[in-house]
């Protein structure tokens, strides 16, 4: 490796791939094909009305009898685990059904997994997906254009078990397209390492308070950080104005001009602020119930003017081979019990009815956490962010995105 | 370029030639062509033509040629590409001072351990970019031995008045970006001004001394531009790279760090804004370009790269 004569013209061909000769090679020939070229592309787009009239979208063959498996997309950290790594809720409906499941934990990001599947989905190509979890305002976004399948309740019995308060949304009326995984709530979290011990219990404080200047995070899910400001300033999330998330914004603006925020962020909040370099965020009750096995100590708050709640939602992609086998996968989730041991280790909001009891025998001391099993009392102050058209998601998130890379 | 790629396949050797053997070195330049054509030149095209485009995601695309996207993203984000570019700068420079006496060390004395440590050079690259970046963040956080140490010396004081960081934290800084982009991209640096190096000639330097040259003069006047061409190389390939990366900025900076990667990354991917990010793309790809051109032919180096 060392006295290769070659490296030093092997350094140079790197450069000469990666600068200048290469590039400028190519941009003349890119100025010799000229316009014609360009003009030969363009996309076409698919919106089934914006109105709420998507009537679902293509499907394929489905091949469910004859090939006994499921392809499952998921969030991280989203599912029952083992001790020895196995996934016990997958591996009962397999034992039961013969159905193998193949998890993958490729859902990171709403938009990002949106960017990955789109091409494919208008296209009208199989994305090599049978279901997946999609968060509300997405599901909105695929019904909207068509790119997801009409349930066949038939093969969900236990459908009828999903929680009333879920039952009928605006997205997706009478839930045709769409079965809750998970809800949760956003919400503040703190570490008293970081804060000096003070808690941090609204957003007033976490924007203003100058103990935690600098060590403040919010996140990149709009929804989330939107609306517990929009709440903050004694606005109806379900029904607030252009001028109102213009409002919001400002607050946000100022609070990143003083130099209040550290950033935004997706999930990755959790380490920093167990170790304390975040000193308080805006935080999934999940994420946080989990790290307080490890720190009890860390805080966390439903500010006292309303917070946010969401779910992830199971949705069957258009051309998906497999449609009846994600659906008795979807229609195994929601037997309590499944569901109970799902909630233990996720520590999200089952959105099963009889999922409570069957925590209660599972693990009685999870079943009294209010962000489990949260009260009617706190249920009733959680809001869901209204949904948006088109245009107001095309010019609402180039905002908030203006500011969060500004 | 495609056209390019099939003439040249398509071609034989003229008769008029005297040797048929002639095609050869095309025939070799094809399946490189090729490769370019396809992952090169195809995709520009795409984000050249998206970026004239008009419309957005849910009611489709339509070509208008609408050059004036280029001015409205430019009078947008012009603070993120100086930004940009001003890192990479840093980085470049913190790089070369960084690698060039390792390299000489490495290349003229270390004798043995040499292939040792050309393998240390390397051996981050074991592991991915973004845990090496994640890394940093725990070398940086506050009550780590870093923050001890600056905060004991009194270095972040000076950090702080030069603007680096603020409020005393290292993590989520201007500081650690820079830092971040140095140590990723060092490597880069190290190598080609090593193989520069290497075939320096000691005699060159003995002579040097013969003639009275001081330790200085010597570097100044026979190893600084023998190694040149290491140093046009290092410096492209860590500035480049620097400039268009989204990582550094993402995990160790702040609000006020943002990098031109990072808007590109957000057009593209969360606000849907295909036509803005294709000419941001390309906006920062005549940015390096040219002062890429520039930096060459100041460096007097044009004959070799």
């Amino acid at each position: 490796m060392s006295s290769n004569p070659d490296l030093n013209s092997l350094a140079f061909r790197a450069a000469l791939g990666r600068g200048l000769v290469s590039r400028r090679t190519a941009m003349l020939g890119m100025a010799g094909l000229g316009v014609a070229a360009l003009s030969a592309c363009g996309s076409a787009g698919r919106n089934q009305g914006s109105n709420g009239t998507a009537t679902g979208g293509a499907s394929a063959e489905d091949l469910s009898d004859s090939e006994k498996v499921v392809n499952w997309s998921n969030w991280p950290e989203y599912i029952d685990v083992d001790d020895d790594g196995n996934r016990p809720s997958i591996d009962a409906f397999a034992a039961a059904t013969g159905i193998a499941v193949n998890y993958t934990e490729d859902y990171n990001d709403n938009d990002e997994f949106y960017a990955k599947v789109r091409p494919l989905l208008e296209a009208g190509q199989d994305t090599g997906r049978d279901v997946w979890c999609s968060t509300d305002w997405m599901v909105a976004r695929l019904i909207r254009q068509g790119f997801v399948q009409e349930l066949d309740y038939d093969n969900i019995p236990n459908g009828s078990n999903v929680v009333d308060s879920l039952s009928d949304v605006e997205f997706d009326p009478g839930r045709k397209f769409s079965l809750p995984w998970q809800s949760g709530f956003a919400g503040i979290a703190w570490n008293p390492a970081s804060t000096g011990g003070k808690r941090i219990e609204s957003i007033d404080q976490l924007l203003n308070d100058p103990a935690i200047k600098g060590r403040v995070t919010l996140l990149t899910e709009m929804r989330d950080t939107v609306g517990l400001i929009l709440l903050e300033l004694g606005k109806d999330i379900t029904s607030f104005t252009a001028e109102d998330f213009d409002e919001a914004l400002a607050v946000i603006q100022d609070a990143k001009d003083r130099g209040q925020l550290q950033g935004f962020t997706g999930n990755e909040y959790t380490q920093p602020l167990a170790s304390g370099d975040i000193a308080a965020c805006i935080a999934w009750t999940g994420d946080v119930v989990q790290l307080q096995f490890d720190n009890p100590d860390l805080g966390y708050a439903l500010p006292p003017k309303g917070f946010t709640i969401w779910s992830d939602n199971f949705v069957i992609p258009n051309m998906a081979k497999h449609k009846k086998n994600a659906e008795l996968l979807i229609n195994h989730y929601y037997d309590p019990e499944v569901m109970a041991e799902v909630a233990a280790w996720v520590n999200y909001i089952p959105p099963v009815q009889g999922t409570t009891e069957a925590l209660v025998a599972l693990d009685p001391e999870l079943a009294e956490n209010e962000l489990i099993v949260p009260t009617d009392e706190v249920l009733s102050r959680a809001q869901v962010f209204r949904g948006l058209t088109d245009a107001e998601e095309s010019d609402f998130t180039a905002r908030f995105q203006s500011i969060v890379v500004g | 370029m495609a056209n390019m790629a099939v003439a040249v396949g398509g071609t034989p050797a003229p008769a008029a030639r005297p040797t048929r053997r002639n095609w050869v070195p095309y025939a070799l330049l094809l399946p490189g062509l090729l490769w370019l054509a396809v992952f090169y030149a195809a995709p520009m095209f795409t984000l050249g033509s998206q970026s004239l485009q008009e419309g957005n995601v849910y009611d489709g695309y339509v070509l208008t040629g609408n050059v004036g996207i280029y001015p409205e993203a430019l009078s947008e984000y012009w603070p993120h590409l100086l930004r940009s570019l001003g890192y990479a700068a840093s980085a470049t420079i913190a790089g070369l001072v960084l690698a060039y006496p390792l390299a000489y060390y490495m290349a003229q004395k270390a004798g043995r351990w040499k292939n040792i440590m050309l393998i240390l050079v390397i051996a981050p690259f074991f592991t991915s970019f973004l845990i090496r970046t994640l890394a940093w963040r725990i070398i940086l956080s506050d009550g780590g031995v870093v923050s001890d140490i600056v905060h004991t010396t009194g270095l972040i004081n000076l950090l702080d008045i030069m603007g680096l960081t603020q409020g005393g934290t290292l993590l989520n800084s201007k500081f650690a970006v820079m830092a971040g982009l140095t140590y990723n991209f060092l490597p880069f640096m190290i190598l080609p001004l090593y193989a520069a190096l290497e075939r320096l000639d000691p005699r060159l330097m003995e002579a040097a001394r013969d003639l009275y040259a001081s330790g200085w003069e010597t570097f100044r006047h026979v190893i600084f531009p023998l190694s040149l061409p290491g140093v046009v190389a290092g410096t492209l390939l860590t500035f480049i790279p620097a400039t268009g990366d989204y990582i550094n900025s993402r995990l160790l900076g702040n609000t006020q760090t943002v990098m031109i990667g990072q808007v590109i990354d957000s057009l593209f991917l969360r606000v849907l804004d295909f036509p803005k990010a294709a000419a941001l793309s390309f906006i920062l790809l005549v940015m390096i370009v040219t002062l890429v051109g520039i930096y060459v032919r100041r460096a007097g180096t044009e004959e070799l790269v």
